[in-house]
């Protein structure tokens, strides 16, 4: 069981095991968030004045925010990318950990704001808009502590240079994540 | 891995420098608060930051067809799901019935026809100012 | 993979792996053939659960208020939970893992040439988190309140207020056990296609690749693709239960529909995702048995693909009296009626193949037959059903409940027992009996059709589904109707029963079965290279591919079929 077996090492496609497993992950992503969406944008465009009022509440200043913190994350992900096909490792795993630092910015600025809102009233129960709110937001952010802890722990073997295939396979994840949010960020704080 | 060393001489800095300038634009564009401004800054923008980072920062532009397309097939599911949705969605009254959104709406059931009221167990202090 | 000893003496499932304790051999493997069998065993099990409640229920509707022996009197709550239990443990918990996880576990790497999945231990997890959804959804028929009782549709109102299915703590767990059973299966389909695309045996070309994997890999990838808005919807009706929220109240704004697009946009490609493995062991069945070449294969890869396309544009045919917009009704009963092509001429290619063909009717290959033959009965009833006018009648009625039995019957147990009869030899090393397969075989296939013609005209006369109790409908509690209930329910027990002669089979097998050499068949594909069972790593010597898998009765060979790894 310690050994891998020959199936993983073959590729026949000429795309590696992994990282085609990865484009996978995300197909079934797309499709997750993909439903969610199409249901909340429907909706919102059903009752639009009524929905714009309660987007009215969020705030987009926020929202901006942890855009640009997913973006910067995004982009030492593709550092550690780099590093890792240079074989450095140990730069990888830093660039890594600085990503997942990232994520629990995010992390703890979402709180926060949900918290606020929360106090004031705006509760997944009290309007539709909200219930979508903070589902598609919810779902975004468990993607995100997904993310990290899958990145925690490429970090871990990438720091003694093993694996480093995998540097890029969970950038190309948390790529993802980030792109859901640049759809979640104008969809949830821009459209009023 | 070995066939992605075309990422090698890719300026992600410069990339990243244009995510955050789109940034900028999707968040001052619809202050106009004009309709189309709005759509083409905050929802145009956000495709054009997403396509650049799947083609910059995934490397899909360098990836093999096939991923392209099953990634174009999940999108084109959900625009089918869309357009099979909407005209139901989007209906909000028929023969019988309405869908009522009104803010602190009550819990009454029974109240509309053919509407499911909520649980008592559900009942969260925001509600019973409708009627 | 560090020692390859032969142990082909070894009666049962395991390979090499002496030293291991039990637990780890049959709990904890990452062998794709022991995972297999883990999902196999726990389909059966979950059938046996799903049978149970089908006797209990016909009982209450063939002779209504009295007691069913080893339930007791049915009172109406129950009949909702035992309808909604067998629904769902049938579709997900029978179907599912037996025609894909597992087949697709054992015969995926075997028929590829290689040692095992790509991802083992990814595998190993899917099992146990199908397990654990298998372990909420048997519980919820002991909790509070009993098993969900708002139809394996799950349709809100019903499944989203506990006071109107009155099971609250069953419909949470329901939707908890369904969630947790995709995302076993969103692993495992990952598993598949990725073996599939990347570890096939060197030679082994796209065209090369056995139908049964390529029908595999292509229902996982449907299901991957339309389970999704499913998952977000399921967490949507997870917080409408629990916290209040009001996706699916139209009192709150929200929308009772869209559930039911959500569903049926994962539930029609479910259809197709059971029934193109059982399409696919089927035509492994049928060139082996009819000792020809298989007929069409390219046309049979295209109308696979096809009835993929179109299975993502018809799931609204299921809505068409929920208050759909009716011009979307004329848009779906065009394309239903359009997939039934590709399946037609799926079928019509099998048939293709077994003319001129020397044709062996041994267990397997009855059951390959009659599953054409009843699913083509199945098939044509649908016609009914997608005609958006038809259905308007037909809607809800005992009609569509032997439609989709005559569809779901060949494909979740004709289509099993048919991959099974086939593939046990290399599964367990052994020759199942042929005579008791046989009487087990007509002993099944006779009561079905016994269950459910019936069925079809007591839905022409208006029986709805989901009744309790026919006797309190004046119109539909005449003699006639009731002596068609009956004669299903008869015929049910009938078919039960006899599914112990299959049991009885296997023990026996076990016990005393001739041992089965490595290609007892006599056919063509890569897993017939291995020993009977393979040990663990399957080969030795990982084979390589020489030509397609249907080269059987080539002119000119001394032998009337040729091993793909034969060298030419």
């Amino acid at each position: 069981m310690s050994a891998k077996p020959i199936a993983t090492t073959r590729s026949a496609m000429d795309i590696p095991t992994g990282r085609l497993a990865v484009w996978w992950l995300l197909v079934s992503e797309i499709v997750i968030f993909g439903g969610l969406l199409v249901a909340y944008i429907l909706n919102r465009q059903a009752h639009s004045a009524e929905w714009s009022a309660q987007a009215a509440v969020t705030d987009w200043r926020i929202g901006a925010f942890n855009t640009f913190v997913l973006l910067t994350s995004s982009l030492s992900a593709v550092m550690a990318h780099q590093a890792a096909e240079k074989g450095d490792g140990k730069k990888a795993a830093r660039l890594l950990y600085l990503t997942c630092l990232g994520g629990l910015v995010f992390l703890i600025v979402k709180s926060f704001e949900w918290t606020t809102e929360i106090s004031h009233g705006y509760t997944i129960m009290s309007h539709t808009f909200w219930s979508y709110y903070y589902t598609l937001a919810g779902l975004h952010a468990f993607h995100v502590i997904a993310g990290m802890l899958v990145m925690l722990w490429v970090a871990g073997t990438a720091s003694r240079n093993q694996e480093l295939h995998r540097v890029e396979n969970v950038g190309i994840y948390w790529h993802f994540v980030d792109i859901v949010w640049i759809f979640l960020f104008p969809l949830l704080y821009i459209a009023k | 891995m070995s066939e992605h060393a075309h990422g090698h001489h890719r300026n992600y800095l410069r990339i990243y420098f244009i995510l955050l300038g789109l940034l900028v634009v999707s968040i001052v564009g619809p202050m106009a608060e004009i309709r189309i401004v709005t759509l083409i800054t905050a929802f145009g923008v956000a495709i054009v930051k997403a396509y650049m980072v799947a083609k910059n920062f995934m490397h899909l532009d360098v990836e093999k067809p096939i991923i392209q397309w099953l990634l174009g097939i999940g999108l084109v599911l959900m625009l089918i799901l869309f357009g099979g949705l909407a005209p139901d969605v989007m209906k909000d009254k028929g023969h019988r019935w309405e869908k009522d959104a009104r803010f602190h709406q009550s819990t009454d059931p029974g109240h509309h026809d053919g509407a499911a009221g909520h649980g008592e167990k559900s009942d969260h202090g925001t509600s019973g100012s409708g009627h | 993979m560090a020692h390859h000893t032969h142990a082909a003496d070894h009666g049962a499932a395991h390979g090499a792996h002496h030293d291991q304790p039990w637990f780890i051999k049959y709990f904890w493997s990452t062998d794709h053939k022991m995972i297999a069998f883990q999902y196999l065993w726990t389909g059966m099990l979950m059938g046996l659960v799903g049978a149970f409640t089908a006797y209990v229920f016909r009982m209450q509707l063939a002779f209504p208020g009295q007691p069913v022996p080893g339930w007791g009197v049915v009172s109406p709550g129950e009949y909702n939970s035992l309808i909604t239990t067998h629904g769902s443990i049938m579709v997900f918990w029978v179907a599912m893992p037996v025609l894909i996880a597992a087949f697709g576990n054992f015969l995926i790497p075997l028929m590829c040439g290689v040692d095992d999945m790509v991802f083992p231990r990814l595998n190993r997890l899917s099992y146990q988190i199908f397990l654990l959804s298998a372990i909420i959804i048997v519980a919820t028929l002991f909790v509070d309140g009993g098993a969900f009782g708002g139809a394996w549709t799950a349709y809100p109102p019903l499944s989203a207020d506990a006071r109107f299915s009155l099971t609250p703590a069953g419909s949470t767990m329901w939707v908890i056990a369904v969630a947790l059973e995709f995302v076993a299966f969103l692993m495992g389909g990952i598993n598949f296609i990725v073996t599939a695309m990347n570890s096939r045996a060197p030679g082994m070309k796209a065209l090369d690749v056995p139908i049964v994997v390529w029908t595999i890999v292509i229902a996982s990838l449907l299901f991957m693709a339309s389970v999704g808005p499913l998952f977000a919807g399921a967490v949507m009706l997870l917080f409408d239960q629990t916290l209040g929220t009001g996706f699916y109240n139209p009192g709150k704004g929200g929308d009772p529909i869209l559930w039911q697009h959500l569903f049926w946009f994962f539930g029609h490609p479910e259809v197709y995702v059971v029934l193109l493995p059982a399409m696919g062991i089927v035509a492994e069945i049928m060139a082996v048995f009819a000792r020809k070449k298989l007929f069409g294969y390219k046309t049979i890869l295209y109308t696979i693909i096809a009835t993929a396309v179109l299975s993502f544009f018809v799931w609204a045919h299921h809505q068409f009296i929920a208050g759909i917009d009716p011009r979307m009704a004329n848009v779906f009963t065009v394309t239903t009626l359009l997939i039934s092509i590709p399946i037609a001429e799926m079928c019509f290619l099998y048939i293709a193949t077994l003319y001129g063909g020397s044709i062996r009717l041994a267990t397997p290959m009855l059951w390959a037959l009659s599953f054409i033959a009843t699913f083509l009965l199945g098939g044509v009833t649908g016609i009914f059903l997608g005609a958006s006018g038809a259905d308007v009648y037909f809607h809800d009625t005992y009609f569509v409940v032997a439609h989709f039995h005559y569809t779901f019957f060949p494909i979740a147990i004709i289509g099993t027992f048919a991959g099974f009869t086939f593939w046990f030899p290399k599964m367990f090393g052994r020759m199942l009996d042929e005579r008791l397969g046989k009487i087990h075989f007509w002993g099944t296939i006779i009561p079905f059709n016994f269950i459910f013609i019936p069925l079809f005209f007591t839905g022409a006369a208006g029986d709805h589904r989901r009744i309790y109790n026919y006797m309190n409908f004046p119109d539909q509690a005449t003699p006639e109707l009731q002596a068609l209930r009956i004669t299903a329910t008869v015929a049910l027990l009938v078919m039960l029963a006899f599914q112990a002669v299959f049991f009885f089979n296997i023990f026996k097998t076990f016990r005393s079965g001739k041992k089965a050499e490595k290609n007892p068949w006599d056919s063509n594909t890569l897993e017939w290279t291995a020993d009977s069972p393979p040990p663990h790593g399957n080969w030795a010597e990982l084979p390589t591919v020489s030509r397609g898998p249907y080269e059987y009765g080539v002119p000119g060979r001394a032998k009337d079929y040729w091993p793909q790894n034969e060298k030419a």
